[in-house]
């Protein structure tokens, strides 16, 4: 129990370590990995909505969308990142790269989903209002989509932030997995400290996006079936 | 482990020989063949049996656990939340963290590694097999009451056949996210295919061997995921495949 006590210790000295030179601080390298992620969810999201989205306004492309997330969950992050390193050489390029394949995926595949498996007689009522098809997507698919998109999004950015910190043992430098990474350096006490705050930090990024996406959500859904909808709101999961 | 510095042209160090040997591996060029065919039995191929053994043994023994679970919670109602929210937690740990926090108490050890491995399938295996055994109709359980069946032949000859398609998607997912997650496990037992791809890396980054151990991850990957979708349409062939 000691380690844990000297872990905490290293956190509270904000990741120094007595009578050495001053090194990169918890802080700093906490945000490092969160900006890391938040790119990388950023592009990610911004590449796989529309896709998504799109495809399940038509109802096509099924094959596609539900089997890059089959495909996907196959991957393993580390041998992504190691391919990458050797066609890119180590850098955060190759990390983003990393980042974003591995990302895209759930996120598309869960928005296909959401829209797909929206009540045809709910988009039909909506037309027969006179909707177009654009504002069908947006104010009726979309909302009634936001638990299972979020599912989606959720699952990519614990995945990216997990990914980030392995990119520490490609050879990236800039995130908490540095320290881990240098055991020599910082000591178990160190390694174990960075290992509660990486743990700390996917705990809290995956609080943060539920409470988004509990504001996001229409507020009929949360009384009917959001339950429902939640439970089979990971058709992909996965960890990394 | 201490990375070397990856910088001007590397020079990959442990080969000897005359500079017409193996200069491939010391232009350090995107794939050399040779490399792999003379490494392949000492290294890639140990590494990957490895690799399939670590995964064998936490695809079992979480599958063992959370069945076992899932059986309880399906009769008790109460303990489905409380193991949820545990796997759950268990789950979103990051795997680079989970190993070391896992450290002080078992060591740097196949057990530390297995421990982790085996926490990231609970909760898939888990819920998937408690989903899948609640989705078997009330009718079907009636129909197998009233032939007579006791709980337990109802449970072994009626609602886990049925719920085999469930718990099957549930061990696909089990068993490729541990197969990533393996490769994460060479920081702390030396073992699997992430052994070959941080040696690369703290040799220069030795390109070959990267690629070949990467695309060896993930062609295991897709296999046990295809095998698993095989066993599927073997042992629920009233299901049509795929989930």
């Amino acid at each position: 129990m000691n380690d844990f006590v000297d872990a905490f210790k290293f956190i509270g000295r904000n990741g120094q370590i007595p009578g050495e030179p001053p090194l990169p601080t918890i802080v700093h390298l906490t945000l490092e990995t969160l900006k890391i992620a938040g790119i990388g969810i950023a592009i990610s999201v911004a590449i796989a909505l529309p896709i998504g989205l799109w495809l399940g306004h038509i109802h096509r492309g099924s094959f596609v969308a539900i089997n890059l997330g089959n495909i996907w969950r196959a991957l393993p992050s580390l041998a992504v990142l190691a391919i990458g390193v050797a066609f890119l050489g180590i850098g955060l390029r190759n990390v983003e790269l990393a980042l974003v394949v591995l990302a895209i995926p759930p996120i598309i595949t869960n928005a296909y989903v959401a829209v797909d498996s929206v009540d045809r007689d709910i988009v039909d009522a909506a037309r027969g209002m006179g909707l177009s098809g654009w504002e069908v997507l947006r104010e009726v698919e979309l909302p009634l989509g936001v638990p299972l998109i979020f599912a989606g999004i959720r699952t990519s950015a614990l995945f990216v932030v997990s990914t980030t910190t392995i990119a520490a043992l490609t050879g990236y430098s800039g995130s908490l997995g540095d320290i881990i990474n240098n055991e020599t350096s910082y000591h178990l006490s160190g390694v174990l400290g960075a290992a509660i705050c990486i743990a700390g930090l996917a705990l809290a990024v995956e609080v943060v996006l539920g409470v988004v996406q509990r504001l996001l959500t229409p507020r009929g859904l949360k009384v009917t079936g959001a339950k429902e909808l939640e439970a089979g709101a990971t058709p992909v999961v996965t960890t990394a | 482990m201490i990375l070397l510095a990856a910088g001007g042209n590397p020079v990959i160090p442990s080969f000897g020989g005359s500079t017409q040997q193996f200069a491939c591996e010391r232009a350090n060029r995107l794939f050399c063949g040779g490399w792999v065919s003379r490494n392949w039995s000492t290294v890639l191929w140990p590494a990957l049996r490895q690799h399939i053994v670590l995964t064998l043994i936490a695809v079992s023994i979480g599958f063992a656990i959370s069945t076992a679970l899932a059986l309880v919670a399906y009769r008790r109602n109460w303990l489905e939340r409380p193991v949820l929210v545990i796997t759950s937690i268990l789950y979103t740990i990051p795997s680079l963290a989970l190993f070391e926090l896992l450290e002080p108490s078992f060591g740097l050890s196949r057990t530390t590694a297995e421990i982790a491995l085996v926490s990231y399938t609970l909760l898939i295996l888990f819920r998937n097999t408690l989903t899948g055994l609640r989705e078997v109709p009330a009718e079907v359980r009636d129909a197998a009451a009233g032939m007579g069946m006791s709980p337990m032949q109802s449970l072994l000859r009626v609602e886990l056949p049925l719920a085999a398609p469930a718990i099957i998607a549930g061990l696909r997912i089990a068993a490729v996210t541990v197969i990533s997650l393996a490769t994460v496990a060479a920081l702390i037992d030396d073992a699997g295919l992430g052994v070959p791809i941080l040696t690369a890396i703290s040799n220069n980054v030795f390109k070959t061997e990267l690629i070949v151990a990467g695309a060896m991850a993930v062609g295991l990957a897709l296999a046990a995921d295809a095998l698993l979708v095989l066993a599927q349409r073997v042992l629920t062939p009233w299901v049509r495949a795929g989930s």
